[in-house]
């Protein structure tokens, strides 16, 4: 089974790429120049981004750095007790929608501490894998078209995390346990 | 709502950094911010150029249409307000079956053009449409089949069996996926009787 996933991911990206070519060579499309003119957006649209990007790394980083962020934990650790959450992954649920790079930290570090095929560990990994950065997809996608207002999409990113925590939980309990 | 968790997040971080007495790791967190914020910038640059690059090509030489005409039924559901053969649906699919690939690196520029198309179709420029809520609303939650870098991380630490995280990690973003879905239609329904 993980011999065949392997397989799929390490040929997906050289086979899609290949095929793009090559039907683009068949349909008479100027390959080179239509790669450089495409090339040129993706810069445009990342001096879109950056300043989007700087703003809340620069909050993120802050709340992480005063103590913040392990005072909350501490509020919440009741809570999970009663829940019975183990503390140690409330961290990933809590970055998780505002920084992959900050949740997937944490999680490594769980996996590192505890063993990967632990509970801990295993709970880490689905929940780390199982969603999206909700603030990032959010400051880039509608940062990248100029939307100021986002309407209900952030809520709806938001619940859709506490979702797939719960979810992570009650599946990883039911599998693994 | 952006506005206020922003400005909550630096709030708060400063009166917990000045009750501990050590206000000076601002200064050193915010310029840290800012170049984690840059650094992160260029990463996407790289990879965004040339995804977009190879995307043009496949847009100028129609696969996008085709994409779109082929698989339209299923994504014309989610998506009601786009008008068939649109070329928004194309990058749409493609957005969604880079996610499921866990290609995270091929699906975001497909997504950004997703957005682009979805914008030229968006009455008010500066508010979000409800096709942009739903694309959002998938892209958040995102189904993943193959959990790449969690895979990676498992077999760096030595697991038994690294893949067994596949089946959970699956179920869990496909139930969080369908409560995202669900809120989304909720919402949007509760936007629509404010303002018909």
């Amino acid at each position: 089974m993980y011999q065949w996933i392997s397989f799929v991911s390490m040929w997906a990206i050289p086979l899609l790429i290949s095929f793009i070519l090559v039907y683009g060579w068949h349909r008479r499309v100027p390959v080179y120049e239509s790669f450089v003119d495409g090339a040129k957006g993706g810069f445009v649209t990342t001096v879109r981004i950056m300043p989007h990007l700087i703003a809340m790394m620069v909050a993120i980083t802050m709340f992480r750095a005063s103590g913040a962020l392990d005072l909350l934990l501490k509020a919440l650790a009741p809570l999970c007790n009663w829940l019975h959450i183990p503390g140690e992954i409330v961290p990933i649920a809590l970055l998780r929608p505002l920084s992959g790079t900050g949740s997937l930290a944490i999680a490594t570090d769980i996996i590192a501490r505890y063993g990967p095929d632990s509970l801990l560990g295993r709970l880490a990994a689905t929940m780390q894998g199982s969603t999206d950065t909700t603030l990032y997809v959010l400051t880039v996608y509608f940062g990248a078209v100029g939307i100021r207002n986002g309407a209900y999409a952030l809520k709806v990113g938001l619940w859709s995390d506490l979702a797939g925590v719960v979810a992570s939980i009650i599946v990883v309990y039911l599998v693994f346990l | 709502m952006l506005n206020v968790i922003w400005l909550g997040l630096i709030v708060v971080s400063m009166v917990v950094a000045a009750i501990n007495g050590k206000i000076e790791v601002i200064n050193q967190a915010a310029f840290e911010g800012a170049k984690t914020g840059v650094t992160v910038s260029f990463g996407l640059l790289s990879v965004l150029a040339f995804w977009m690059g190879i995307m043009r090509i496949a847009e100028k030489a129609g696969l996008m249409e085709l994409m779109a005409k082929a698989l339209s039924p299923v994504v014309r559901r989610l998506f009601p307000d786009v008008p068939k053969g649109h070329p928004a649906l194309g990058y749409i699919l493609s957005n969604m079956s880079a996610n499921l690939l866990g290609l995270g690196n091929a699906a975001t520029p497909m997504g950004l053009k997703a957005m682009q198309e979805l914008q030229k179709l968006n009455p008010n420029k500066e508010q979000a449409s409800p096709a942009m809520c739903t694309l959002l609303a998938i892209n958040t939650a995102s189904i993943t089949l193959i959990p790449t870098t969690m895979i990676a991380i498992r077999m760096q630490y030595g697991s038994a069996n690294p893949v067994e995280i596949v089946g959970s990690t699956l179920m869990a973003s496909f139930a969080a996926t369908g409560i995202a879905l669900l809120l989304d239609r909720w919402y949007r329904r509760a936007a629509n009787r404010r303002a018909p």
